[in-house]
């Protein structure tokens, strides 16, 4: 045991040199620089802090993680190695940053960026400072397996919480600010930006002594379900409870968190349908984006007074909408049907780049309106309300991924759910068991075309308007990365991806222009360490840790078998 | 087979069929059409099939570490695309150094040997990078998991640059020897486009022999036939899958650099669209296939930029050129449909698709 602590070294300084590199990464690329205007506790500490700071941490938590059984100093020294390391790297870049001029390649290299990695001070004490801090998070990272656990996960909420909640403060603020009595005080928690440090010692301490006092808490018999009577009504309250929720949501958010909300809400339209294609039957589409321009594109013609003498509404033209989306499908699946994997892939993506080059070409101008777009589309008319503010269309969302997950989820147990399962699976087999693959293949891909396509009318006629330029390639990568982040072939997956998703961006601007590049990241952590996303599906867990489970399983068999000769 | 052809053909193949067919008769009809108004000179046509050449050996380069990777792990490197972006971008900046030093016109072999290194060098080390990281831990994950990892390494490399680089256009400076055109045999050629054409045609013969002649190259080759008996035969796996994506960043960065003589722009997004059609090349000449991925990197070259005028300028459409990465694309999903085996490619059949 003693030799294998002592080889810890190389790769605990290797694991120092990666975060430290992964922190140069971040600031290089301007994540820490432009997030450094965020604060999360006001005038202490910025989000920019949080995005240098974070890799020690987390890499020293992971190294630590990985290794088992070591005394508590070497737990300790570890930590402090992987901090030190990770702040020599980054104290390298300043020193190489502030001495020559690296801006003419990295534009980020900027006098302001050296300003926030050294705190502001000189540079001599803002290194010490750096490096220090640093240090102070490889530690950090090691406290939390030496404490006992129930104190190290009260404060691991807290800190998450304070994160949280000082990056949502605008958000906050807003929902809060309708509350009468309680948004004086709410508001008095914050600052401009951010939480007040009193305010964040006074959430920190509020959420971590409510996880501690929770954890402790022995869980009571009466608290156990007992009855199934019981266990369905609770059931249906909290379904009750979730739809006034959702229902309530606009007034609650107001005109500019309800667009968002909208657009949450059309990612999670498309992302059931897409869902239903990758997930379930195992196609990966990148040309997703078609179908949802083939939606919003017979919505903007047949509405559309400027290409169309007799412009129809947006309720007569949803039907053909629909159609064409369905039909849009059959013809991008008979010709795929014999492909598999990458070259699915690939085919798809050139159909979705073909059917955008089609609408931006001069050719189909016509009837497409070429790079201008089509302009005046119809908005949807119930009775005498034209729904056209975001907080109106936002019900329209609701009621189209109302119906679709109520679709989803039907299928997925349906007869044809566990068929597409099985292509997925394997489809040799699946033929081989008289399975129609064509039939369900296509099947497939007209429902994920169909759920795209409406998403699309709607988005449509939210803008009144459509532009080639809006779909591109970006937006398949975008529900491809939510479904697979929120895991794939679950529903309630794709919310959560959603949410997180596409929330994130538009709740913090800064985001924005980084979000490619996290999800490019995120999708492959999540691939190398938690390929079921984040809100798995029950079967498919399974299936992606079949070998674990079997090698599990074996290992086990082998003790039982060893345990049984040492018995003889 | 006991059925008999009529019992086989399926209403999936009917309805390909059809379009197929359709297809090619809008392009007979186009061709003949646009030949017999007589709208472009010879000499236009010889100037168009020139630059088309040109772009199909940049093209073949890419196609190269396409072709490799998929011969070797029977997957499509989405990520390939990047590595051909990372080399030219950061050469650009070498080329900006070089020519502040005033050094890019007076010693131009000088310049270029460093231009050329820097961007071989960049893409190999992203190669390797993008094979370590998102590649190898999953080698034994189902099939769709690298493919998304692929897909994220792409966008994360992308942005990664676009981060570091500036979402900007990038410049790349004109060398004077690249300047002006050569009459051969009564023919202008833009130098620079000669020397895309020698420069691809000279690099694929020096890769080519790596892959044939080499102890690494047989390697290579022996782990993409099979590789627990590769490695039983004391051949490091890991290892060679490295080189491999190696070899094929090299060849990336260096077409880079032929594409910035054609093109001399770069900027993060450069790499999508060569990518797909460098990827196309390959599939057209036979996946898996180094002379194919050549000879599929030329025809697509000469279709795209000959096409747009041959086939569509008779049906009186607008602005063909518009169509030429549609053109791509549409011989991407027909060759992939009629014979995924591509022109030269005998290897892949039905099961490894």
């Amino acid at each position: 045991m003693q030799s294998q602590n002592t080889s810890l070294w190389k790769p605990a300084i290797q694991s120092g040199l990666i975060a430290g590199g992964v922190a140069v990464l971040l600031s290089l690329v301007g994540m820490v620089a432009t997030f450094n205007q965020r604060f999360i506790i006001s005038g202490v500490f910025s989000m920019g802090q949080v995005i240098f700071l974070a890799p020690m941490l987390l890499m020293s938590y992971f190294f630590l993680r990985k290794t088992m059984a070591l005394s508590s100093q070497k737990i300790v020294l570890y930590g402090l190695l992987i901090g030190v390391m990770g702040g020599l790297v980054l104290v390298l870049l300043v020193l190489l940053g502030t001495n020559f001029n690296l801006q003419a390649m990295f534009i980020n290299s900027s006098s302001k960026l050296y300003d926030i990695l050294t705190f502001n001070q000189p540079l001599a004490p803002g290194l010490m400072i750096l490096l220090a801090l640093s240090a102070v998070m490889g530690v950090l990272a090691s406290g939390s397996f030496l404490i006992p656990p129930r104190i190290s996960a009260a404060v691991i909420q807290g800190i998450t919480w304070v994160l949280l909640v000082g990056l949502l403060r605008d958000l906050i603020i807003t929902v809060t600010s309708r509350w009468g009595p309680l948004a004086g005080p709410v508001k008095s928690l914050f600052a401009v930006s951010g939480l007040k440090p009193l305010g964040a010692i006074f959430l920190f301490a509020l959420i971590s002594g409510l996880y501690y006092w929770r954890n402790g808490k022995p869980v009571s018999p009466a608290q156990k379900p007992t009855q199934t009577k019981d266990r369905s009504l609770l059931f249906w309250a909290k379904w009750a409870g979730l739809i006034i929720l959702l229902l309530l949501l606009p007034p609650i958010l107001g005109i500019f968190f309800s667009d968002i909300l909208d657009t949450v809400f059309m990612y999670i339209l498309m992302g059931i349908g897409l869902n239903i294609v990758v997930g379930f039957a195992g196609l990966l589409d990148l040309g997703y984006v078609a179908f949802f321009a083939i939606g919003a594109y017979t919505m903007g013609v047949l509405t559309s007074p400027e290409l169309n003498a007799d412009p129809m509404t947006y309720w007569q033209a949803l039907p053909f909408a629909m159609i064409a989306c369905v039909v849009a499908g059959l013809i991008l699946g008979l010709p795929v049907l014999k492909m598999r994997g990458d070259y699915l892939a690939i085919v798809t993506l050139g159909f979705g780049e073909i059917v955008r080059l089609l609408a931006l070409s001069d050719w189909l101008r016509p009837w497409f309106g070429g790079s201008q777009g089509i302009q005046l589309i119809a908005q949807p008319v119930i009775g005498n309300m034209v729904l056209n503010t975001q907080q109106e269309l936002y019900y329209l969302f609701l009621l189209g991924v109302g119906i679709v997950a109520f679709i989803a989820w039907r299928l997925r147990d349906s007869r044809m759910g566990r068929t597409w399962m099985a292509i997925r699976e394997d489809e040799d087999v699946a033929i081989a068991m008289g399975i129609n693959h064509v039939a369900y293949k296509l099947m497939a891909f007209a429902t994920g075309a169909l759920f795209s396509g409406i998403a699309g009318t709607i988005f449509a006629a939210k803008l009144q308007s459509v532009y080639p330029h809006s779909m591109n390639f970006l937006v398949s990568i975008n529900v491809l990365c939510l479904i697979i982040i929120g895991g794939m072939g679950s529903i309630p997956g794709v919310f959560v991806g959603s949410l997180v998703l596409m929330g994130s961006p538009e709740l913090l601007r800064e985001f924005a222009e980084y979000r490619y590049l996290v999800y490019g990241a995120l999708l492959v952590v999540m691939m190398l360490t938690r390929p079921e996303g984040l809100w798995p599906d029950a079967r498919r867990k399974l299936e992606l840790h079949e070998e674990e489970l079997e090698a599990e399983a074996h290992v086990l068999a082998e003790a039982e078998t060893s345990a049984m000769k040492s018995a003889k | 087979m006991l059925r008999t052809w009529r019992q086989r053909i399926t209403i999936t193949d009917i309805v390909v069929w059809t379009i197929g067919f359709a297809i090619a008769v809008m392009v007979v009809y186009g061709s003949a059409k646009t030949l017999a108004l007589g709208k472009y000179t010879t000499e236009t046509w010889i100037d168009l099939s020139i630059t088309g050449l040109a772009l199909g050996g940049v093209y073949a380069l890419i196609a190269l570490g396409y072709t490799l990777v998929y011969g070797i792990l029977r997957m499509i490197n989405f990520a390939h695309s990047e590595v051909f972006m990372s080399g030219p971008f950061t050469a650009a900046f070498a080329a900006e150094a070089l020519v502040k030093q005033g050094l890019w016109n007076t010693y131009p072999v000088l310049s270029l040997l460093i231009v050329l290194t820097v961007s071989a060098g960049v893409s190999a080390i992203i190669a390797i990078l993008v094979e370590r990281i998102a590649y190898r831990p999953l080698r034994h994950a189902p099939r769709l998991v690298p493919l998304i990892t692929a897909i994220g390494a792409s966008f994360f490399l992308q942005y990664t640059f676009r981060g570091l680089y500036g979402s900007g256009l990038k410049g790349y400076p004109e060398m004077e020897i690249f300047k002006g055109f050569w009459i051969i045999a009564g023919i202008r050629v833009f130098k620079t486009q000669a020397a895309a054409i020698i420069g691809a045609v000279v690099l694929m013969l020096i890769l080519y022999a790596i892959v044939q002649k080499t102890k690494m190259g047989k390697a290579m080759r022996s782990v993409s036939e099979d590789k627990e008996v590769a490695a039983l035969m004391g051949i490091d796996v890991d290892r060679t899958i490295a080189t491999t994506f190696a070899l094929g960043g090299v060849a990336a960065g260096l077409a880079g650099i032929l594409y910035l003589l054609l093109f001399p722009v770069a900027h993060f997004y450069m790499g999508f669209f060569p990518g797909l059609k460098a990827f196309t090349a390959a599939v057209l000449g036979g996946i898996g296939n180094v002379p194919g991925a050549f000879l599929g990197a030329m025809v697509l070259g000469l279709l795209e930029s000959v096409g747009p005028s041959l086939f569509l300028d008779g049906l009186g459409i607008p602005a063909a050129y518009q169509m030429k990465d549609a053109i791509a694309f549409t011989i991407l999903v027909f060759i992939l449909i009629f014979r995924p085996s591509g022109i030269l490619g005998e290897r892949l059949t039905q099961a490894k698709a």
